[in-house]
Protein backbone atom coordinates (compact mmCIF):
# COMPACT_ATOMS: atom_id res chain seq x y z
CA UNK A 1 0.00 0.00 0.00
CA UNK A 2 1.48 3.31 -0.73
CA UNK A 3 0.53 6.13 1.16
CA UNK A 4 -1.07 8.83 -0.84
CA UNK A 5 0.90 11.67 0.73
CA UNK A 6 4.06 9.60 -1.16
CA UNK A 7 2.97 10.48 -4.33
CA UNK A 8 4.27 13.32 -7.16
CA UNK A 9 1.68 15.26 -7.24
CA UNK A 10 0.86 15.15 -11.12
CA UNK A 11 -0.07 11.19 -9.93
CA UNK A 12 -2.11 12.56 -7.46
CA UNK A 13 -3.97 14.89 -9.81
CA UNK A 14 -4.52 12.50 -12.32
CA UNK A 15 -5.51 9.65 -9.85
CA UNK A 16 -7.73 12.48 -8.35
CA UNK A 17 -9.40 12.89 -12.22
CA UNK A 18 -9.91 9.50 -12.57
CA UNK A 19 -11.84 9.20 -9.24
CA UNK A 20 -14.04 12.14 -11.25
CA UNK A 21 -14.50 10.85 -13.90
CA UNK A 22 -15.55 7.37 -12.19
CA UNK A 23 -17.93 9.20 -9.87
CA UNK A 24 -19.87 10.93 -13.15
CA UNK A 25 -19.95 8.11 -14.71
CA UNK A 26 -21.33 5.97 -12.06
CA UNK A 27 -24.30 8.78 -11.60
CA UNK A 28 -24.97 9.23 -14.86
CA UNK A 29 -25.36 5.53 -15.78
CA UNK A 30 -27.70 5.45 -12.52
CA UNK A 31 -30.36 7.85 -13.51
CA UNK A 32 -30.52 6.45 -17.24
CA UNK A 33 -30.97 2.77 -15.62
CA UNK A 34 -33.25 3.47 -13.11
CA UNK A 35 -35.16 5.58 -15.62
CA UNK A 36 -35.26 2.88 -18.13
CA UNK A 37 -36.08 0.37 -15.59
CA UNK A 38 -39.27 1.81 -14.34
CA UNK A 39 -41.94 1.35 -17.39
CA UNK A 40 -44.47 3.68 -15.37
CA UNK A 41 -42.10 6.52 -15.25
CA UNK A 42 -41.16 6.10 -19.38
CA UNK A 43 -45.05 5.92 -20.37
CA UNK A 44 -45.99 8.90 -17.78
CA UNK A 45 -42.85 10.65 -18.93
CA UNK A 46 -43.76 10.50 -22.81
CA UNK A 47 -47.37 10.65 -22.80
CA UNK A 48 -47.36 13.55 -20.59
CA UNK A 49 -46.67 16.13 -23.13
CA UNK A 50 -48.50 13.82 -26.13
CA UNK A 51 -51.36 15.14 -24.14
CA UNK A 52 -50.21 18.21 -23.22
CA UNK A 53 -49.82 18.69 -27.00
CA UNK A 54 -52.84 17.55 -28.33
CA UNK A 55 -54.87 18.85 -25.91
CA UNK A 56 -54.09 22.42 -25.72
CA UNK A 57 -52.65 22.28 -29.26
CA UNK A 58 -55.57 21.44 -30.52
CA UNK A 59 -57.83 23.80 -28.18
CA UNK A 60 -55.44 26.60 -29.15
CA UNK A 61 -55.37 25.53 -32.31
CA UNK A 62 -58.60 27.99 -33.88
CA UNK A 63 -58.43 30.86 -32.35
CA UNK A 64 -54.10 31.45 -32.33
CA UNK A 65 -52.84 33.34 -35.41
CA UNK A 66 -48.88 34.21 -35.45
CA UNK A 67 -48.29 37.51 -36.68
CA UNK A 68 -44.70 36.90 -37.42
CA UNK A 69 -45.51 33.76 -39.06
CA UNK A 70 -49.16 33.55 -40.21
CA UNK A 71 -49.17 30.00 -42.14
CA UNK A 72 -47.62 28.52 -38.60
CA UNK A 73 -50.55 26.34 -37.19
CA UNK A 74 -50.70 26.29 -32.84
CA UNK A 75 -49.57 22.87 -33.76
CA UNK A 76 -46.52 23.25 -34.50
CA UNK A 77 -46.09 26.35 -32.94
CA UNK A 78 -46.00 24.86 -29.10
CA UNK A 79 -44.32 21.67 -30.41
CA UNK A 80 -41.14 23.14 -29.88
CA UNK A 81 -42.45 24.42 -26.38
CA UNK A 82 -43.24 20.79 -25.47
CA UNK A 83 -39.82 19.66 -26.09
CA UNK A 84 -38.23 22.22 -23.57
CA UNK A 85 -40.88 20.96 -20.90
CA UNK A 86 -39.41 17.53 -21.37
CA UNK A 87 -36.42 18.48 -20.40
CA UNK A 88 -37.75 21.02 -17.71
CA UNK A 89 -40.23 18.45 -16.10
CA UNK A 90 -37.21 15.68 -16.34
CA UNK A 91 -34.54 17.83 -14.75
CA UNK A 92 -37.47 18.79 -11.73
CA UNK A 93 -38.46 15.82 -10.88
CA UNK A 94 -34.48 13.95 -11.43
CA UNK A 95 -33.07 16.58 -9.30
CA UNK A 96 -35.94 16.67 -6.19
CA UNK A 97 -34.95 13.00 -5.32
CA UNK A 98 -31.49 14.49 -4.65
CA UNK A 99 -33.05 16.32 -1.10
CA UNK A 100 -33.92 12.87 0.33
CA UNK A 101 -30.89 10.76 -1.72
CA UNK A 102 -28.43 13.17 -0.30
CA UNK A 103 -29.19 12.00 3.62
CA UNK A 104 -30.98 8.22 3.25
CA UNK A 105 -29.99 7.28 -0.36
CA UNK A 106 -27.38 6.14 -3.13
CA UNK A 107 -26.49 9.83 -2.82
CA UNK A 108 -24.72 9.88 0.54
CA UNK A 109 -22.22 6.95 -0.54
CA UNK A 110 -21.12 8.66 -3.69
CA UNK A 111 -20.92 11.81 -1.61
CA UNK A 112 -18.09 9.58 1.14
CA UNK A 113 -16.99 8.05 -1.96
CA UNK A 114 -13.58 9.08 -3.69
CA UNK A 115 -15.23 11.86 -6.48
CA UNK A 116 -14.90 15.53 -5.54
CA UNK A 117 -18.10 17.46 -4.55
CA UNK A 118 -18.07 18.96 -8.03
CA UNK A 119 -17.70 15.62 -9.58
CA UNK A 120 -21.12 14.91 -7.95
CA UNK A 121 -22.88 17.88 -9.31
CA UNK A 122 -21.83 17.28 -12.72
CA UNK A 123 -22.51 13.54 -12.74
CA UNK A 124 -25.60 14.03 -11.28
CA UNK A 125 -26.73 16.77 -13.61
CA UNK A 126 -25.47 14.71 -16.81
CA UNK A 127 -27.27 11.84 -15.86
CA UNK A 128 -30.92 13.81 -15.28
CA UNK A 129 -30.06 15.46 -18.10
CA UNK A 130 -29.34 12.77 -20.19
CA UNK A 131 -32.89 11.11 -19.17
CA UNK A 132 -34.59 14.57 -20.72
CA UNK A 133 -32.79 14.21 -23.94
CA UNK A 134 -34.10 10.15 -24.43
CA UNK A 135 -37.53 11.59 -23.70
CA UNK A 136 -37.07 13.91 -26.24
CA UNK A 137 -35.73 12.31 -28.44
CA UNK A 138 -38.66 9.94 -28.38
CA UNK A 139 -41.20 12.69 -29.39
CA UNK A 140 -39.30 14.23 -31.98
CA UNK A 141 -40.63 10.81 -33.56
CA UNK A 142 -43.43 12.75 -33.89
CA UNK A 143 -42.01 16.12 -35.37
CA UNK A 144 -43.16 15.04 -38.93
CA UNK A 145 -46.99 15.04 -37.54
CA UNK A 146 -46.06 18.47 -36.37
CA UNK A 147 -45.07 19.76 -39.71
CA UNK A 148 -42.02 19.36 -39.13
CA UNK A 149 -39.56 17.27 -41.81
CA UNK A 150 -36.92 15.08 -40.19
CA UNK A 151 -34.59 16.28 -43.08
CA UNK A 152 -35.11 19.59 -42.36
CA UNK A 153 -34.16 19.45 -38.64
CA UNK A 154 -30.61 20.88 -37.98
CA UNK A 155 -29.48 18.16 -35.81
CA UNK A 156 -26.45 19.76 -34.57
CA UNK A 157 -27.91 22.51 -33.76
CA UNK A 158 -31.08 20.46 -31.59
CA UNK A 159 -28.82 18.31 -30.26
CA UNK A 160 -26.41 21.32 -28.82
CA UNK A 161 -29.29 23.34 -27.66
CA UNK A 162 -31.39 20.41 -26.11
CA UNK A 163 -28.29 18.76 -24.19
CA UNK A 164 -26.85 22.46 -22.95
CA UNK A 165 -30.35 23.33 -22.31
CA UNK A 166 -30.95 19.86 -20.42
CA UNK A 167 -27.76 20.17 -18.36
CA UNK A 168 -28.17 23.57 -17.42
CA UNK A 169 -31.42 22.53 -15.92
CA UNK A 170 -30.92 20.21 -14.00
CA UNK A 171 -27.63 21.74 -12.66
CA UNK A 172 -30.06 24.63 -11.96
CA UNK A 173 -32.66 21.83 -10.15
CA UNK A 174 -29.68 19.98 -8.50
CA UNK A 175 -28.84 23.72 -6.93
CA UNK A 176 -32.68 24.50 -5.75
CA UNK A 177 -32.85 21.08 -4.31
CA UNK A 178 -29.80 21.57 -2.34
CA UNK A 179 -30.20 25.12 -1.02
CA UNK A 180 -33.83 24.41 0.09
CA UNK A 181 -33.10 20.63 1.54
CA UNK A 182 -36.97 20.09 1.72
CA UNK A 183 -39.49 18.80 -0.75
CA UNK A 184 -42.16 21.41 0.27
CA UNK A 185 -39.79 24.55 -0.31
CA UNK A 186 -38.70 23.15 -3.95
CA UNK A 187 -42.19 22.42 -4.78
CA UNK A 188 -43.18 26.15 -4.00
CA UNK A 189 -40.06 27.23 -6.02
CA UNK A 190 -41.47 24.74 -8.79
CA UNK A 191 -45.08 26.16 -9.03
CA UNK A 192 -43.71 29.79 -8.37
CA UNK A 193 -40.81 30.21 -10.72
CA UNK A 194 -40.16 26.94 -12.86
CA UNK A 195 -43.49 26.85 -14.30
CA UNK A 196 -44.01 30.06 -14.92
CA UNK A 197 -40.64 30.42 -16.41
CA UNK A 198 -41.53 27.97 -18.67
CA UNK A 199 -45.07 29.50 -19.69
CA UNK A 200 -42.95 32.78 -19.88
CA UNK A 201 -40.04 31.30 -22.83
CA UNK A 202 -42.37 31.85 -25.66
CA UNK A 203 -43.09 28.22 -25.33
CA UNK A 204 -46.94 28.64 -25.02
CA UNK A 205 -47.46 32.01 -26.89
CA UNK A 206 -44.65 34.54 -28.70
CA UNK A 207 -43.77 38.06 -26.98
CA UNK A 208 -45.82 40.85 -27.77
CA UNK A 209 -45.22 44.57 -27.87
CA UNK A 210 -48.53 45.08 -26.27
CA UNK A 211 -47.36 43.54 -22.58
CA UNK A 212 -44.09 45.72 -22.49
CA UNK A 213 -43.71 43.96 -18.85
CA UNK A 214 -44.30 40.34 -20.31
CA UNK A 215 -42.16 41.12 -23.03
CA UNK A 216 -39.35 42.31 -20.28
CA UNK A 217 -39.52 38.98 -18.41
CA UNK A 218 -39.38 36.61 -21.20
CA UNK A 219 -36.05 38.51 -22.20
CA UNK A 220 -35.20 37.84 -18.67
CA UNK A 221 -35.88 34.21 -19.02
CA UNK A 222 -33.01 31.86 -19.78
CA UNK A 223 -35.30 29.23 -20.82
CA UNK A 224 -36.84 31.71 -23.76
CA UNK A 225 -33.44 31.39 -25.11
CA UNK A 226 -33.73 27.57 -25.26
CA UNK A 227 -37.28 27.62 -26.59
CA UNK A 228 -35.68 29.88 -29.55
CA UNK A 229 -32.33 27.64 -30.20
CA UNK A 230 -35.02 24.58 -30.19
CA UNK A 231 -37.40 26.78 -32.97
CA UNK A 232 -33.97 27.67 -35.29
CA UNK A 233 -33.15 23.63 -35.61
CA UNK A 234 -36.48 22.74 -36.09
CA UNK A 235 -37.21 25.65 -38.72
CA UNK A 236 -40.76 26.49 -37.65
CA UNK A 237 -40.67 29.41 -39.96
CA UNK A 238 -38.44 30.80 -42.58
CA UNK A 239 -37.98 33.94 -41.04
CA UNK A 240 -36.24 33.95 -37.22
CA UNK A 241 -39.23 33.57 -35.19
CA UNK A 242 -39.73 36.28 -32.55
CA UNK A 243 -39.04 34.34 -29.72
CA UNK A 244 -37.20 36.41 -27.28
CA UNK A 245 -36.45 38.25 -30.34
CA UNK A 246 -33.26 36.17 -29.96
CA UNK A 247 -30.75 34.93 -33.00
CA UNK A 248 -29.52 31.74 -33.22
CA UNK A 249 -26.07 32.69 -32.02
CA UNK A 250 -27.36 34.92 -29.23
CA UNK A 251 -29.91 32.01 -28.49
CA UNK A 252 -26.92 29.37 -28.03
CA UNK A 253 -24.56 31.75 -26.36
CA UNK A 254 -27.15 32.73 -23.67
CA UNK A 255 -27.98 28.85 -22.99
CA UNK A 256 -23.96 28.16 -22.77
CA UNK A 257 -23.85 30.84 -20.19
CA UNK A 258 -26.57 29.77 -18.61
CA UNK A 259 -25.81 26.17 -18.07
CA UNK A 260 -22.18 27.41 -17.07
CA UNK A 261 -23.30 29.09 -14.31
CA UNK A 262 -25.91 26.43 -13.34
CA UNK A 263 -23.23 24.16 -13.28
CA UNK A 264 -21.31 26.70 -10.73
CA UNK A 265 -24.13 27.56 -8.44
CA UNK A 266 -24.88 24.01 -7.93
CA UNK A 267 -20.91 23.61 -7.02
CA UNK A 268 -20.70 26.60 -4.72
CA UNK A 269 -23.91 25.03 -3.27
CA UNK A 270 -22.74 21.83 -2.53
CA UNK A 271 -19.18 23.06 -1.27
CA UNK A 272 -20.22 25.76 0.86
CA UNK A 273 -23.37 24.26 2.66
CA UNK A 274 -23.20 20.74 3.78
CA UNK B 1 6.32 9.20 7.89
CA UNK B 2 3.80 6.63 9.58
CA UNK B 3 4.75 3.86 11.63
CA UNK B 4 3.46 0.44 13.02
CA UNK B 5 2.55 2.46 15.71
CA UNK B 6 1.21 5.93 14.96
CA UNK B 7 -2.18 5.60 15.36
CA UNK B 8 -4.25 5.10 11.93
CA UNK B 9 -6.79 8.22 12.90
CA UNK B 10 -6.63 11.19 16.20
CA UNK B 11 -9.68 13.09 16.47
CA UNK B 12 -8.85 16.16 18.10
CA UNK B 13 -10.85 18.32 19.86
CA UNK B 14 -14.17 18.16 17.49
CA UNK B 15 -16.53 20.57 18.16
CA UNK B 16 -19.96 21.18 16.27
CA UNK B 17 -23.09 23.24 16.57
CA UNK B 18 -26.24 23.38 15.11
CA UNK B 19 -27.19 27.00 14.98
CA UNK B 20 -26.09 27.97 18.40
CA UNK B 21 -27.17 24.61 20.09
CA UNK B 22 -23.80 22.40 20.55
CA UNK B 23 -23.89 18.65 19.50
CA UNK B 24 -20.40 17.96 20.11
CA UNK B 25 -18.37 19.25 22.70
CA UNK B 26 -14.67 18.93 22.78
CA UNK B 27 -14.35 15.78 21.32
CA UNK B 28 -11.25 13.30 21.20
CA UNK B 29 -9.98 10.12 21.01
CA UNK B 30 -7.68 8.30 18.57
CA UNK B 31 -7.92 4.56 16.76
CA UNK B 32 -5.25 2.35 16.32
CA UNK B 33 -4.03 0.14 13.24
CA UNK B 34 -6.64 -2.84 13.61
CA UNK B 35 -8.45 -1.75 16.55
CA UNK B 36 -12.16 -1.94 16.89
CA UNK B 37 -12.87 1.29 18.33
CA UNK B 38 -16.60 1.89 19.59
CA UNK B 39 -18.45 4.76 20.28
CA UNK B 40 -21.10 4.07 22.97
CA UNK B 41 -23.89 6.30 23.82
CA UNK B 42 -27.76 6.64 23.81
CA UNK B 43 -29.22 8.46 20.46
CA UNK B 44 -28.35 11.98 20.38
CA UNK B 45 -25.04 11.60 21.92
CA UNK B 46 -23.37 12.72 18.92
CA UNK B 47 -22.06 9.44 17.22
CA UNK B 48 -23.33 10.54 13.98
CA UNK B 49 -22.56 13.84 14.15
CA UNK B 50 -19.06 12.29 14.76
CA UNK B 51 -19.21 10.32 11.94
CA UNK B 52 -21.01 13.30 9.78
CA UNK B 53 -17.42 15.16 10.38
CA UNK B 54 -15.04 12.07 9.70
CA UNK B 55 -16.36 11.34 6.34
CA UNK B 56 -17.36 15.20 5.48
CA UNK B 57 -20.53 15.34 5.19
CA UNK B 58 -20.67 18.26 7.92
CA UNK B 59 -18.22 20.39 8.85
CA UNK B 60 -17.00 20.92 12.17
CA UNK B 61 -16.58 24.29 14.46
CA UNK B 62 -13.15 23.66 15.27
CA UNK B 63 -11.08 20.74 15.66
CA UNK B 64 -9.17 18.27 13.75
CA UNK B 65 -7.81 15.02 12.22
CA UNK B 66 -4.67 12.98 12.11
CA UNK B 67 -5.34 10.52 9.38
CA UNK B 68 -1.67 8.23 9.28
CA UNK B 69 0.08 10.79 11.05
CA UNK B 70 -0.81 13.48 8.34
CA UNK B 71 -2.86 16.23 9.56
CA UNK B 72 -5.97 16.62 7.07
CA UNK B 73 -9.31 18.56 6.53
CA UNK B 74 -12.16 16.38 7.12
CA UNK B 75 -13.23 14.37 4.23
CA UNK B 76 -10.26 14.94 2.27
CA UNK B 77 -9.85 12.56 -0.68
CA UNK B 78 -7.23 10.43 0.30
CA UNK B 79 -9.13 9.22 3.24
CA UNK B 80 -12.15 8.92 1.72
CA UNK B 81 -10.42 6.15 -0.76
CA UNK B 82 -9.15 4.59 2.55
CA UNK B 83 -12.41 3.96 4.15
CA UNK B 84 -15.37 2.37 3.92
CA UNK B 85 -19.05 3.58 5.58
CA UNK B 86 -22.08 2.32 7.08
CA UNK B 87 -24.04 4.92 7.88
CA UNK B 88 -27.47 4.58 9.61
CA UNK B 89 -29.87 5.68 6.97
CA UNK B 90 -29.85 3.36 3.59
CA UNK B 91 -27.66 4.32 1.16
CA UNK B 92 -28.07 1.48 -1.32
CA UNK B 93 -30.33 2.20 -4.53
CA UNK B 94 -33.57 0.07 -3.67
CA UNK B 95 -34.48 -0.16 -7.58
CA UNK B 96 -31.50 -1.91 -8.56
CA UNK B 97 -30.66 -5.10 -7.73
CA UNK B 98 -27.95 -6.39 -4.94
CA UNK B 99 -25.60 -6.67 -7.82
CA UNK B 100 -25.99 -3.68 -9.76
CA UNK B 101 -25.74 -1.79 -6.53
CA UNK B 102 -22.55 -3.36 -5.65
CA UNK B 103 -21.01 -3.29 -9.36
CA UNK B 104 -22.17 0.42 -9.16
CA UNK B 105 -19.65 1.09 -5.83
CA UNK B 106 -16.75 -1.28 -7.29
CA UNK B 107 -16.91 0.90 -10.34
CA UNK B 108 -17.14 4.46 -7.85
CA UNK B 109 -14.02 3.42 -6.30
CA UNK B 110 -12.13 2.38 -9.29
CA UNK B 111 -11.96 -1.14 -8.70
CA UNK B 112 -10.23 -2.72 -11.64
CA UNK B 113 -12.50 -4.24 -14.49
CA UNK B 114 -10.61 -7.49 -14.30
CA UNK B 115 -11.29 -7.81 -11.01
CA UNK B 116 -15.05 -6.61 -10.28
CA UNK B 117 -17.39 -9.94 -11.23
CA UNK B 118 -15.15 -11.71 -8.64
CA UNK B 119 -15.16 -9.17 -6.36
CA UNK B 120 -18.90 -8.79 -6.53
CA UNK B 121 -19.19 -12.55 -6.40
CA UNK B 122 -17.49 -12.39 -3.37
CA UNK B 123 -19.11 -10.17 -1.06
CA UNK B 124 -22.58 -11.13 -2.29
CA UNK B 125 -21.40 -14.25 -0.68
CA UNK B 126 -20.26 -12.70 2.16
CA UNK B 127 -23.64 -10.96 2.66
CA UNK B 128 -25.38 -14.57 2.39
CA UNK B 129 -27.42 -12.86 -0.91
CA UNK B 130 -25.86 -15.16 -3.36
CA UNK B 131 -29.43 -16.18 -4.55
CA UNK B 132 -30.95 -13.00 -4.30
CA UNK B 133 -28.17 -11.08 -6.16
CA UNK B 134 -30.18 -10.27 -8.98
CA UNK B 135 -33.28 -9.42 -7.22
CA UNK B 136 -34.28 -5.35 -6.52
CA UNK B 137 -32.64 -4.03 -3.56
CA UNK B 138 -36.86 -3.20 -2.87
CA UNK B 139 -37.72 -6.81 -2.24
CA UNK B 140 -35.37 -7.55 0.45
CA UNK B 141 -35.50 -7.62 3.92
CA UNK B 142 -34.50 -4.95 6.74
CA UNK B 143 -31.74 -7.45 7.61
CA UNK B 144 -30.43 -8.67 3.60
CA UNK B 145 -30.59 -4.87 3.29
CA UNK B 146 -28.26 -4.10 6.19
CA UNK B 147 -25.62 -7.02 5.29
CA UNK B 148 -25.73 -5.17 1.69
CA UNK B 149 -24.90 -1.81 3.41
CA UNK B 150 -21.94 -3.82 4.74
CA UNK B 151 -20.60 -5.75 1.78
CA UNK B 152 -21.11 -2.59 -0.35
CA UNK B 153 -18.86 -0.76 1.99
CA UNK B 154 -15.73 -3.63 1.58
CA UNK B 155 -15.88 -3.51 -2.45
CA UNK B 156 -12.87 -1.45 -2.56
CA UNK B 157 -11.30 -3.44 0.17
CA UNK B 158 -10.42 -0.31 2.53
CA UNK B 159 -8.26 -0.34 5.31
CA UNK B 160 -10.76 1.59 7.42
CA UNK B 161 -14.39 0.76 8.14
CA UNK B 162 -17.04 3.33 9.75
CA UNK B 163 -20.00 1.85 11.11
CA UNK B 164 -22.87 3.78 12.25
CA UNK B 165 -25.04 1.43 14.34
CA UNK B 166 -24.15 -1.34 11.83
CA UNK B 167 -26.43 -3.96 13.88
CA UNK B 168 -29.54 -1.91 13.60
CA UNK B 169 -32.49 -4.34 12.38
CA UNK B 170 -30.79 -7.27 12.76
CA UNK B 171 -31.96 -10.53 14.45
CA UNK B 172 -29.66 -12.72 16.98
CA UNK B 173 -28.53 -14.98 14.43
CA UNK B 174 -27.47 -12.22 11.82
CA UNK B 175 -25.81 -10.15 14.60
CA UNK B 176 -23.74 -12.98 15.51
CA UNK B 177 -23.02 -13.70 11.59
CA UNK B 178 -22.09 -10.41 11.37
CA UNK B 179 -19.81 -9.94 14.14
CA UNK B 180 -18.00 -13.27 12.99
CA UNK B 181 -16.99 -11.66 9.39
CA UNK B 182 -15.95 -8.32 11.22
CA UNK B 183 -13.78 -10.24 13.29
CA UNK B 184 -12.23 -12.05 10.89
CA UNK B 185 -11.84 -8.91 8.16
CA UNK B 186 -9.65 -7.39 11.03
CA UNK B 187 -7.59 -10.77 11.76
CA UNK B 188 -7.49 -11.33 7.74
CA UNK B 189 -6.77 -7.87 6.35
CA UNK B 190 -5.99 -6.17 9.24
CA UNK B 191 -8.70 -3.61 9.15
CA UNK B 192 -9.91 -0.97 11.22
CA UNK B 193 -12.99 -0.79 12.57
CA UNK B 194 -14.70 2.35 14.11
CA UNK B 195 -18.03 1.82 15.18
CA UNK B 196 -20.67 3.69 17.01
CA UNK B 197 -23.88 1.53 19.25
CA UNK B 198 -26.21 1.96 21.80
CA UNK B 199 -26.21 -2.20 22.12
CA UNK B 200 -24.02 -3.04 24.82
CA UNK B 201 -24.06 -6.40 24.02
CA UNK B 202 -21.81 -5.15 20.83
CA UNK B 203 -20.21 -2.54 22.51
CA UNK B 204 -18.41 -6.09 24.43
CA UNK B 205 -17.00 -6.63 21.37
CA UNK B 206 -14.85 -3.78 20.67
CA UNK B 207 -11.49 -3.07 21.91
CA UNK B 208 -11.71 -0.14 23.51
CA UNK B 209 -15.01 2.61 24.03
CA UNK B 210 -15.32 6.05 24.08
CA UNK B 211 -18.37 6.71 26.22
CA UNK B 212 -20.14 9.88 24.58
CA UNK B 213 -23.48 11.70 26.41
CA UNK B 214 -24.85 14.61 25.57
CA UNK B 215 -21.67 15.36 22.57
CA UNK B 216 -19.39 14.74 25.37
CA UNK B 217 -16.50 12.27 25.43
CA UNK B 218 -16.97 10.88 29.47
CA UNK B 219 -14.24 8.54 29.17
CA UNK B 220 -12.30 6.45 26.78
CA UNK B 221 -11.52 3.00 28.14
CA UNK B 222 -11.83 -1.49 27.14
CA UNK B 223 -15.08 -2.86 27.91
CA UNK B 224 -13.58 -5.22 30.90
CA UNK B 225 -11.88 -1.50 32.51
CA UNK B 226 -15.30 0.23 32.33
CA UNK B 227 -16.96 -3.13 33.65
CA UNK B 228 -14.90 -2.94 36.77
CA UNK B 229 -15.97 0.52 37.60
CA UNK B 230 -19.24 -0.44 38.65
CA UNK B 231 -19.14 -2.94 42.07
CA UNK B 232 -22.03 -4.89 43.18
CA UNK B 233 -24.56 -6.52 41.36
CA UNK B 234 -27.55 -5.64 39.24
CA UNK B 235 -30.45 -7.33 41.06
CA UNK B 236 -34.45 -6.97 39.12
CA UNK B 237 -37.11 -7.64 40.90
CA UNK B 238 -39.84 -8.00 37.95
CA UNK B 239 -43.83 -7.20 38.81
CA UNK B 240 -46.96 -6.22 36.91
CA UNK B 241 -46.65 -3.35 39.30
CA UNK B 242 -43.53 -1.65 38.82
CA UNK B 243 -43.97 1.63 40.74
CA UNK B 244 -45.43 -0.07 44.03
CA UNK B 245 -42.57 -2.59 43.88
CA UNK B 246 -40.46 0.77 44.22
CA UNK B 247 -42.12 1.88 46.44
CA UNK B 248 -42.13 -0.82 49.10
CA UNK B 249 -38.60 -1.08 48.69
CA UNK B 250 -38.41 2.50 49.41
CA UNK B 251 -40.38 1.95 52.46
CA UNK B 252 -38.00 -0.87 53.86
CA UNK B 253 -34.21 -0.71 52.22
CA UNK B 254 -31.86 2.36 51.68
CA UNK B 255 -30.96 1.20 47.88
CA UNK B 256 -31.87 3.47 45.04
CA UNK B 257 -34.53 1.93 42.87
CA UNK B 258 -34.96 2.43 39.42
CA UNK B 259 -38.10 1.68 37.72
CA UNK B 260 -38.31 0.18 34.29
CA UNK B 261 -40.98 -1.14 32.23
CA UNK B 262 -41.12 -4.43 33.41
CA UNK B 263 -40.06 -3.89 37.25
CA UNK B 264 -37.68 -2.31 39.18
CA UNK B 265 -33.51 -2.07 39.28
CA UNK B 266 -30.95 -1.83 41.82
CA UNK B 267 -27.33 -2.19 42.51
CA UNK B 268 -25.92 -3.95 45.26
CA UNK B 269 -22.60 -5.71 47.26
CA UNK B 270 -23.66 -8.82 47.89
CA UNK B 271 -26.78 -9.46 45.40
CA UNK B 272 -27.23 -12.91 46.49
CA UNK B 273 -27.53 -11.92 50.40
CA UNK B 274 -30.18 -9.09 49.65
CA UNK B 275 -32.11 -10.88 47.36
CA UNK B 276 -34.29 -13.43 50.28
CA UNK B 277 -35.11 -10.12 51.94
CA UNK B 278 -36.24 -8.34 48.97
CA UNK B 279 -38.54 -10.76 48.04
CA UNK B 280 -39.76 -11.24 51.86
CA UNK B 281 -40.75 -7.68 51.94
CA UNK B 282 -43.67 -8.87 49.33
CA UNK B 283 -46.94 -10.82 49.40
CA UNK B 284 -47.16 -13.57 47.37
CA UNK B 285 -47.89 -12.70 43.82
CA UNK B 286 -46.62 -9.05 43.99
CA UNK B 287 -43.29 -10.24 42.25
CA UNK B 288 -43.09 -12.56 38.60
CA UNK B 289 -39.36 -12.96 38.42
CA UNK B 290 -36.08 -11.92 40.47
CA UNK B 291 -32.97 -12.04 38.55
CA UNK B 292 -28.99 -10.98 39.29
CA UNK B 293 -26.01 -10.27 37.01
CA UNK B 294 -23.22 -8.31 36.65
CA UNK B 295 -23.23 -4.75 35.63
CA UNK B 296 -23.37 -4.91 32.16
CA UNK B 297 -21.92 -1.95 29.69
CA UNK B 298 -25.23 0.02 29.99
CA UNK B 299 -25.47 -0.24 33.36
CA UNK B 300 -21.36 1.22 33.50
CA UNK B 301 -23.06 3.65 30.91
CA UNK B 302 -26.08 4.59 33.85
CA UNK B 303 -23.22 4.96 36.58
CA UNK B 304 -21.29 7.03 34.28
CA UNK B 305 -23.62 9.51 33.36
CA UNK B 306 -26.47 9.02 35.56
CA UNK B 307 -28.79 8.30 32.42
CA UNK B 308 -30.36 5.33 30.49
CA UNK B 309 -27.98 3.93 27.28
CA UNK B 310 -31.70 3.31 25.20
CA UNK B 311 -35.28 3.78 26.17
CA UNK B 312 -35.57 -0.17 26.57
CA UNK B 313 -33.32 -2.02 29.01
CA UNK B 314 -30.64 -0.65 31.47
CA UNK B 315 -30.95 0.51 34.21
CA UNK B 316 -33.51 3.35 32.60
CA UNK B 317 -34.80 6.19 34.82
Amino acid sequence: MTPGSNQPSAVAGASALRDDLATIGVLWSRDLVRFLRQPTRIIGALAQPIVFWLLIGGGMASTFRYGAAPEVGYMQYFYPGILVMMVLFASIFGTITVIEDRHAGFLQSVLVGPGSRAAVVIGKSIGVGSVGLVQAAVFLCLAPAAGFGLGDIDWLTLVYALGVGALGLSAFGFSLAWLTDSTQAYHAVMSIVLLPAWVLSGAMFPPSDDHAVLAALMRANPMSYLVAGVRHALHVTGETPAAAGASLGTSLAVLTAFAAASVALATFAIYRKR
Amino acid sequence: MPTETTPLLEVRHLSVNFKTRSVLDDVSFSVARGEIFGLLGPNGSGKSTTFHVLTGVLRPRAGELVFRGTRIDPGERDMRRRMGVVFQAPSVDINLSCRENLLLAARLHRVPRSARDARVRDLLGLADLTDRADDRVKTLSGGMKRRLELARSLVHEPEFLILDEPTVGLDEASFERTWQRLTRLRAERGLTLLLSTHRPEEAARCDRLAVLDGGRVVTVDTPAALQARVSGDVVRLMGPDPEEIAATLAARFPHAVTVEAQGVALVVERGHEWIPRFVEAFPAGRLSAVEMHRPSLADVFLSLTGHALSDAGGLAP
